[in-house]
């Protein structure tokens, strides 16, 4: 920690600057985001109770049921952390016994980071968290041939402000069927 | 020597502001070097529109360097060293002074002739043409300032060199090669897809990049020639962070085909993958070392990111950053004595440099969004991603913290920038 001076830091303002638009930083639109599901921030319900979802006779997907814990896709994480964290294991057991019932479902997982940290180590974060989701979704039955994991690193930003509110909706991974 | 006898105002420190500006960019320059030699430019003769545009080039990069500081040549118009008159330039202050002629042939060709003579001694430096194709205005005027910078300096000079950088406008992503100063922007690739990572090959002819332009990081060699690319690492998961060995013969890249995220070497026709590391971290961003011995490379292999080296050929993997906060990108100094990488602690990142004898931290910035440095081929700045009025930019720092200017292009964020070899 020395020299680092050159106390004063002149900004000039020159006519090219002037034009400066205030801020624009746009996230890169989610375009593989699940169709079904917007993921609002619902309260983690309790398992809808069968009889109350359904009545016995049509097949409703429990996918399609946007009170279903189902319609939770998205785990998130503490900085710089790919566990999954303790909130978010209902929802990753609840994919985790859909896709083990229904074989013919594929998932993608897809990891991403907040803008902390190298773009680079991110991108190897953000594998992590999917790999993360990958080995639970396994143990709790899915075969391995149904889940494809990326890592989106810190390159598409959901929210694209530079505090923990942005930085919170970034850090996750998706499940994405 | 004509300049040595600048380290006596020690302690004082002389501030310079200046911009050069055009429609399309920006720079700021902040700071300057301890002692700035005062020299003068003199407008060329020959063709005025030219001599004009080779003038605003040398003196936009000697001012850049923090180095130097402009003398006013006005009303003066020498253009051989038997018309300039030396107490006059005395008086001026000048310790040196450039003039020359500059000419368009019929083809298109520019010569220019200029001659570097040092104001106080009455003695010529330099005595070089210097000539280039059509549309190549600039590069003259970078190897006039590369010339001059050198002999007055004894520093060689990087005016002449490129860079590689991302340019981010919404949801589109280019791939962009520019002279140092920013100028003379190509895109080489643009696409809707994020692109990362772009890696010079060292006798500047390709860039290794990655790509998602496919929904995932793949890693790609293409030519700066003839435009023709090929994949060098698709396997799932992710393939990131390519770097070049020094002599152009393999890259070091990271899959996570068989885990977590390790370092792999890697012919550049993408064929003899061996694997390097061997860890359930995170092993990233590796940059081999001059003699291409060592890699220096990101890991968490002790709870969180910080820098590490190892021997190419195996053996025991080094830490190399301690204390607070957590440490990425590292990039070898060209003459391997250290390298540079950036910092982040209490929610901000800084450049910072390590030496490797005196293993000391030296931080260069003020901190703020500041990420993925590297130097230029002669050591003396590195260049690196920063962020100013909102928006992604380019901005060096001299290797000794002193002098910094700020590259603002026309629109877009500017991310990932990485210095480009001697040409």
């Amino acid at each position: 920690m020395k020299k680092l001076v050159i106390s004063v830091v002149l900004v000039n303002l020159l006519a090219a600057c002037a034009s400066e638009k205030p801020k624009e930083p746009v996230a890169a639109p989610m375009s593989a985001a699940p169709a079904a599901a917007p993921v609002a921030e619902a309260p983690a319900a309790v398992e809808p109770a069968a009889a109350e979802t359904a009545a016995p006779v049509a097949e409703i997907d429990e996918l399609n049921d946007p009170d279903s814990i189902l319609a939770k896709r998205s785990t998130h994480y503490p900085f710089d952390v790919s566990v999954i964290q303790e909130d978010d294991k209902p929802l990753v057991q609840a994919h985790a016994k859909y896709l083990s019932e229904h074989p013919e479902r594929n998932v993608r997982l897809e990891g991403n980071c907040d803008e902390r940290g190298s773009n680079e180590y991110n991108l190897a974060l953000g594998q992590r968290r999917a790999d993360g989701v990958r080995k639970m979704l396994q143990l709790g039955g899915v075969n391995a041939s149904q889940m494809t994991t990326v890592s989106y690193g810190e390159e598409k930003p959901k929210a694209t402000g530079h505090n923990e509110a942005s930085w919170w909706q970034n850090r996750r991974t998706d499940i994405v069927y | 020597m004509l300049l040595r006898a600048f380290r006596s105002v020690v302690g004082i420190l002389f501030l310079v502001q200046a911009s050069v500006t055009n429609a399309e960019m920006t720079i700021e320059i902040i700071g300057a070097g301890e002692y700035q030699v005062p020299v003068a430019i003199v407008p060329f003769g020959g063709d005025g529109k030219l001599a004009q545009a080779i003038k605003d080039v040398v003196v936009g990069d000697l001012l850049r360097s923090g180095l130097f500081r402009m003398v006013d040549a006005e009303g003066m118009s020498p253009h051989a060293p038997a018309e300039v008159s030396y107490p006059e330039w005395q008086k001026r202050g000048a310790e040196a002074l450039v003039i020359g002629t500059v000419t368009a042939k019929a083809d298109g060709r520019i010569d220019a002739r200029f001659h570097l003579l040092d104001a106080v001694k009455q003695a010529k430096l330099i005595d070089q043409a210097v000539s280039a194709e059509d549309g190549q205005l600039r590069a003259i005027g970078h190897r006039i300032a590369d010339l001059v910078y050198e002999k007055l300096t004894g520093d060689r000079g990087v005016f002449n060199t490129r860079i590689a950088y991302v340019n981010r406008i919404e949801t589109k992503y280019k791939l962009m090669v520019a002279d140092s100063d920013g100028y003379n922007e190509q895109v080489v690739l643009s696409q809707d897809s994020p692109i990362m990572s772009p890696s010079w090959s060292p006798d500047g002819s390709h860039l290794a990049y990655v790509s998602f332009e496919t929904g995932h990081a793949v890693v790609y060699v293409q030519s700066l020639y003839t435009g023709q690319r090929k994949v060098l690492a698709d396997f799932s998961g992710s393939n990131s962070a390519p770097a070049w060995s020094p002599d152009g013969k393999q890259l070091a890249v990271v899959l996570t085909r068989d885990g977590s995220s390790q370092i792999y070497l890697v012919r550049p026709d993408g064929s003899g993958f061996r694997r390097l590391t061997y860890t359930d971290a995170i092993d990233t961003e590796p940059n081999f070392s001059p003699d291409g011995q060592y890699l220096l490379f990101t890991s968490d292999r002790g709870g969180s990111p910080e820098i590490y080296r190892m021997a190419i050929k195996g053996g025991s993997v080094q830490r190399m950053t301690f204390g607070e906060g957590n440490n990425y990108s590292p990039s070898h100094s060209p003459d391997g004595k250290g390298f540079v990488y950036t910092h982040f602690t209490n929610g901000k990142f800084f450049i910072a440099t390590q030496d490797f004898k005196t293993e000391q931290m030296e931080i260069l910035t003020e901190g703020g969004w500041e990420k993925k440095p590297s130097f230029a081929p002669n050591g003396k700045l590195i260049m690196f991603a920063s962020e100013a009025r909102g928006r992604g930019i380019l901005a060096t720092v001299s290797s000794d913290g002193r002098v910094k200017q700020r590259i603002f292009s026309q629109s877009g964020d500017a991310r990932e920038p990485v210095w480009g070899p001697y040409p």
